[in-house]
């Protein structure tokens, strides 16, 4: 045999100490993981403390940081032509085709308020309000039930609270979709290729058989830019970093009144609209 | 013991070829499916789950029931069902093979399906599911075929197989139970968001499944020598009669606590199915009629002459059958999904193609309950032939 009893256990020590210098020496590099820990917990982490990430990939140094990621759409600002300059550049960045009918994908879109907002509808609320447009779109929520109630992990959340879809794991049993409070995924019930009108090389298309959303952009947080939908508002819609009190979405947050889409929910979503 | 369903009467020969025919279709049906996707269903973007899951959740009530015959049989040796639990275990594993068919068919990307194994995720209710669907299958599969073995080599079952059937107790609880929380623990569904949905499960699993066994024990009276005796069929359907008024009595406690609170969220889901909403009323016929054969059936179950009455009780049996199948089989999923988390209304029903494949898994489930029962009878009559 090549290896005896003596030889194994001097090998499985010496990769101990290195499995635990591994550790240590991340912790130094990375003091930024240490922060995170010190964040309050879900409820939902609680019960289920979520995966760490893969470690081994160095991180882009331009990228945006943040810890928790969130939107601010404000509906003072928001005219449906800036709406439509939104939805229309996250469709084509991201190839969302346009399939006619109820088996449609909606990454971004718009909808009245008493959609958006069931049950908080005020009757004698100022017109403006109450006959706007809202912008509609994943809430990349604290707690996500999508991320909960998934079987393989195709939907997961990211440290950053950013939650993605792995689009080659998804098995397209949907249950995400009855999960979400929001309506906000959507399923490849065909293949969606014949229905982008102009493909955008730069980003994949999907393939029939899995459930799509909004990411975040996290391909533009990625290199340092701010989301599509953010960069063709024309400043109605603020995305910044929901744990930075000096973030310019806190700032507008702390200034004015803003409302969220079924807080009683527990989600905790991260869109807030600026009423 | 296999052997015993390779012979069998020209009628016997006629229907597995049938069952065959129609599994073919479905298959060939699928077979468009699998190309050009999901499509094909009348599913949608707001009613992402449709026929199959609705079928498939119908069918672990039927499934669960079995229960119904073990816990008596060995748990209070009541003897009367001795001659029957074996068909309530094959119907069993019939009613788990369509159901994990069901969702097969229901998957996006089926090619896929192994991931649920590869990364498992207990946080997934899904991940329970497949858990207890497979372990109930395998369960009840030992059990049966163990302790028709030993019958029919007339010797004693092993000790271990009465820990596999006391296990099968609790395990056909949980596979509904389980089931149950698929639905019941979503926020922003208002009419799943119910504590009660898996007592109501299990009630109308109980109604539904022996409804069943007893149609099936008149059939095979009537093409097999084979009679399970009148008092079993009286016990059964007793147990129907107790389980149909209890998930009546289950939907009233629902009826109650969501039209007394009036929350918007809870009321307009009972309002579709009912009444209509806004102009849609797809299910309403449906959802009326199933209430009515419910009542019905309750009317004649209670009574001890009609449902004495060996022509009155099959009849009873189909009106729980349709009350239940309607309830559970086409307004538990639509109900949910309609109106959608931002009350907007997408009325479902399924399509021709859909249709055909869930009628090509219900066949594949009759020629597995057809030939498991073959064998059971096969047995049976081997037996009391000595």
């Amino acid at each position: 045999m090549g290896v005896d009893r003596r030889k194994f256990l001097k090998l499985a020590g010496v990769s101990a100490a290195l499995g635990l210098g591994g550790t240590a020496g991340f912790q130094l590099l990375k003091p930024g993981s240490l922060d995170a820990a010190e964040r309050m917990p879900t409820p939902y982490q609680m019960v289920f403390p979520s995966e760490q990430g893969n470690s081994d990939v160095t991180p882009n140094p331009e990228r945006l940081k943040g810890r928790r990621w969130g939107m601010l759409i404000d509906m003072r600002k928001l005219t449906p032509a800036k709406a439509q300059a939104a939805i229309e550049a996250c469709n084509y960045y991201h190839n969302v085709p346009k399939i006619p009918g109820k088996q449609e994908i909606k990454w971004i879109w718009t909808a009245p308020y008493p959609n958006v907002f069931p049950e908080t509808e005020n009757r004698w609320a100022d017109p403006d309000i109450k006959n706007a447009q809202f912008i509609t779109m994943c809430n990349h929520c604290n707690n996500p039930p999508c991320v909960r109630v998934c079987p393989t992990k195709a939907t997961f959340q990211r440290e950053d609270g950013v939650v993605m879809m792995d689009m080659h794991r998804c098995i397209g049993c949907r249950f995400c979709m009855a999960g979400c409070p929001y309506g906000s995924r959507s399923f490849n019930f065909r293949d969606p290729r014949p229905f982008i009108k102009k493909e955008y090389p730069l980003y994949p298309t999907r393939t029939k058989g899995v459930v799509e959303k909004c990411t975040f952009c996290t391909e533009r947080l990625a290199v340092g830019k701010l989301p599509y939908c953010s960069e063709a508002s024309g400043g109605a819609m603020v995305f910044g970093d929901v744990d930075d009190a000096g973030s310019e979405l806190r700032q507008l947050l702390r200034k004015r009144y803003s409302i969220r889409r079924k807080p009683n929910l527990g989600t905790d979503p991260q869109v807030y609209y600026l009423v | 013991m296999l052997e015993k369903a390779l012979s069998g009467s020209k009628l016997y020969w006629t229907w597995l070829i049938a069952l065959l025919v129609v599994v073919g279709a479905g298959f060939g049906a699928y077979l468009v499916q699998y190309n050009k996707g999901l499509m094909i269903t009348g599913m949608s973007r707001d009613v992402s789950w449709g026929f199959y899951i609705a079928q498939f959740t119908f069918l672990v009530g039927v499934a669960a029931s079995a229960v119904m015959l073990v816990l008596p049989y060995y748990l209070h040796h009541y003897k009367t069902f001795g001659r029957i639990t074996i068909l309530g275990e094959f119907l069993a594993i019939a009613s788990v093979i369509m159901c994990i068919l069901f969702i097969t068919v229901d998957l996006g990307k089926p090619s896929r399906i192994l991931n649920v194994m590869i990364h498992p995720t207990p946080n997934s209710i899904l991940f329970w599911d497949m858990i207890v669907l497979n372990g109930y299958l395998i369960i009840n599969l030992v059990a049966g075929w163990v302790t028709l073995e030993s019958e029919r080599k007339n010797v004693p079952p092993p000790g271990w197989i009465k820990f596999v059937i006391y296990l099968s107790i609790p395990w056909a609880v949980s596979i509904h139970t389980v089931t149950a929380f698929l639905y019941a623990g979503l926020p922003g569904r208002g009419f799943w968001l119910t504590a009660i949905m898996a007592p109501r499960f299990l009630a109308s699993a109980f109604a539904a499944g022996p409804a069943v066994l007893i149609l099936l024990g008149y059939l095979v009276k009537k093409l097999t020598r084979f009679d399970a005796g009148r008092e079993a069929f009286e016990t059964l359907a007793k147990i129907v009669c107790y389980a149909i008024i209890l998930h009546i009595f289950f939907f009233l406690l629902e009826v109650f606590t969501v039209a007394y609170s009036a929350i918007p969220s809870h009321t307009s889901h009972l309002q579709y199915l009912y009444f209509g909403l806004h102009g849609h009323s797809m299910l309403v016929p449906w959802v009326w009629t199933a209430l009515a054969c419910g009542l019905t059936a309750i009317v004649l179950l209670v009574n001890p002459r009609t449902r004495q009455n060996p022509t009155i009780l099959p009849i009873a049996c189909v009106l729980v059958f349709i009350c239940t199948w309607i309830d559970k089989g086409m307004a538990m999923i639509s109900g949910g999904f309609v109106p959608n988390p931002l009350h907007e209304i997408t009325e479902y029903s399924p399509t021709g193609l859909e249709l055909m494949i869930t009628i090509g898994v219900y066949a594949a489930g009759m020629l597995v309950l057809t030939i498991l029962y073959k064998v059971a009878l096969g047995v049976k009559a081997e037996e009391e032939a000595v």
